[in-house]
């Protein structure tokens, strides 16, 4: 069989243009001769090849049909870039060079500089010291002048009489314009009440509302340093807290304000008390007055007392006790109570940070 | 259908060379390389060129292999793109450390370096059909590419009948060979 048969015969196997009979006569004889072997693999291979590049051919012509359409559509840009795009590129690609410029230019003014004070500084020096001198006079001067001032601003300032507390506890606004509620025991038969807020700024309150059946107090902060708070970031609510809800609280067992959280035990408190709740929470004297305050930024109501003998069971007043409370004073005094809680859906860290100022420490003695 | 599924459909159609395929690629990759090779140094020109190259890998692997890609098909461009753009930028001296980046890249330095051996191969095929001259280029390829019949090409390059027209692509066909497998055993 002569080559070109061969070649033949090895195309159309490839192309699969064989009869069965042909094919099987093909693959015996490359079986048995591998010269023929050889040769059929590597004109395949050959054949391969050149499809290939035909199949290249076309790929690379579809690519560059395709980049047409998107020039064409303004989605290449084939001109060279322009405008903001054009200083980007060139700061991209010649910033080392304006490094460099500027380094040189920085060690070139610099040493220039250098160089002229070195050698005019003898002359510079006679003339120098006397401006130092004269300066410092008057800079002397003006220090003395700003002692003096701040010598006479001392002496002018009110001294705040230092407030000899014989208790503390703990109250919250309920009013931004400066009504606490707190409890009644705790500013019972107190001569004179401060608040003080956690920056340790004091106020002069007064009780206006005090009920020693709900151990409920409301005072009013009389002194006129006391700047209103616009939105108090809880609300309280009248309705009923459920059990088992999470609270927390903040008050002044110290001087520092503590957040404490525990969870709602009971709906009633001591001996069936339906006043108020039971909470387990760990509190402390001077955390009495506190806002008990669920996870909506709700004042539920206010920590009073704790059972002696047990750990952990605080009573506290439901907030609907506060209600009541302004029912009953509301001729005398207006106070309206937050109505919606800016803290809700915040968490526990903001909420806190919100509620903080106007947590007050109550003082009396 | 989900990202994979359609970027399988799409691949599909790029190694059947389908133009809408080509074209929704271009679309949605072409911007990010530009950027890249534009940030690193390069003109959009420069973006052209790599991202036809990076399309040619694309097809390449797609047209050999499987269509699943180990990643989606705008990370592996990337990728291709990053590579190609880094080495040119070697070679020119310029290159550019600032594109050591913590983009999502694969690795594809195999898949390049095979590239670039199937690229060797294509030019050493050209350029083999380059020598032959003419009228053999004309007549393997009609042949061989166009998959036109012998009575066609007889009657298209005016010989008198098949066989002589059949006689004169072997000859051909040897002599391209012969220039094709000189250059490729002496390239391996």
């Amino acid at each position: 069989m002569d080559d070109t048969l061969l070649l033949d015969a090895i195309e159309r196997y490839k192309r699969d243009e064989m009869t069965a009979q042909e094919k099987k006569f093909f693959e015996e004889m490359r079986k048995n001769n591998p010269d023929i072997d050889q040769m059929a693999v590597e004109h395949t291979f050959f054949l391969n090849e050149l499809e290939r590049l035909e199949q290249r051919k076309s790929y690379k012509h579809t690519l560059d049909e395709v980049e047409n359409t998107l020039v064409n559509e303004g989605i290449i840009s084939k001109k060279q870039i322009k405008g903001r795009a054009k200083v980007i590129y060139l700061w991209n690609r010649y910033r080392k060079t304006i490094a460099v410029a500027a380094c040189i230019a920085a060690i070139v003014s610099i040493s220039t500089a250098t160089i002229v004070s070195m050698y005019s500084e003898t002359k510079q020096a006679t003339n120098l010291t006397p401006l130092v001198n004269f300066k410092l006079n008057e800079l002397n001067g003006k220090i003395n002048q700003i002692k003096n001032k701040i010598d006479s601003a001392t002496a002018a300032m009110p001294v705040k009489p230092k407030f000899a507390a014989q208790f503390s506890a703990t109250g919250f606004l309920i009013d931004g314009n400066g009504f606490i509620a707190t409890n009644a025991h705790v500013i019972n038969n107190a001569k004179n009440l401060v608040v003080e807020n956690k920056k340790g700024d004091q106020f002069i309150a007064i009780p206006v509302y005090v009920n020693k059946a709900t151990d409920l107090a409301i005072l009013k902060i009389t002194d006129t340093t006391f700047k209103k708070i616009t939105a108090l970031p809880y609300s309280i609510p009248r309705a009923s807290a459920e059990l088992g809800e999470h609270i927390f609280t903040l008050g002044y067992p110290r001087d520092e304000v503590v957040y404490g959280e525990g969870y709602l035990s009971a709906k009633s408190g001591y001996s069936g008390d339906t006043a108020s709740y039971q909470i387990s929470i760990s509190v402390n004297p001077g955390n009495s007055g506190g806002p008990v305050i669920n996870k909506n930024g709700e004042v539920i109501g206010i920590i009073s007392s704790k059972e002696t003998n047990a750990d952990g069971v605080v009573f506290a007043i439901k907030s609907r006790n506060i209600y009541k409370a302004l029912e009953e004073i509301k001729t005398s005094q207006l106070i309206k109570l937050p109505a919606a809680a800016a803290i809700k859906g915040l968490d526990r860290v903001h909420q806190i940070k919100k509620i903080e100022d106007c947590v007050f420490m109550i003082k009396g003695n | 259908m989900n990202i994979l599924e359609q970027e399988k459909v799409l691949l599909q159609g790029l190694a059947a060379n389908d133009k809408k395929a080509v074209e929704a690629i271009y679309r949605e990759n072409y911007l990010t390389i530009q950027s890249f090779i534009v940030k690193n140094n390069g003109y959009p020109d420069d973006a052209r060129d790599i991202f036809q190259e990076a399309m040619i890998v694309l097809y390449e692997k797609v047209s050999t292999g499987s269509f699943e890609l180990t990643c989606q098909i705008k990370t592996y461009l990337y990728s291709v793109c990053r590579r190609l753009w880094l080495k040119r930028l070697q070679q020119m001296q310029r290159y550019n450390p600032s594109a050591e980046s913590v983009d999502e890249i694969v690795p594809v330095e195999e898949e390049l370096d095979v590239h670039e051996k199937r690229n060797a191969d294509l030019i050493l095929m050209e350029n083999a059909l380059n020598k032959i001259g003419e009228p053999c280029k004309s007549l393997l390829e009609a042949y061989y590419l166009q998959k036109k019949s012998m009575p066609e090409i007889a009657k298209f390059f005016g010989y008198t009948n098949s066989d002589n027209a059949k006689t004169q692509k072997y000859k051909c066909l040897v002599r391209l060979k012969k220039i094709f497998f000189a250059q490729y055993k002496n390239g391996v």
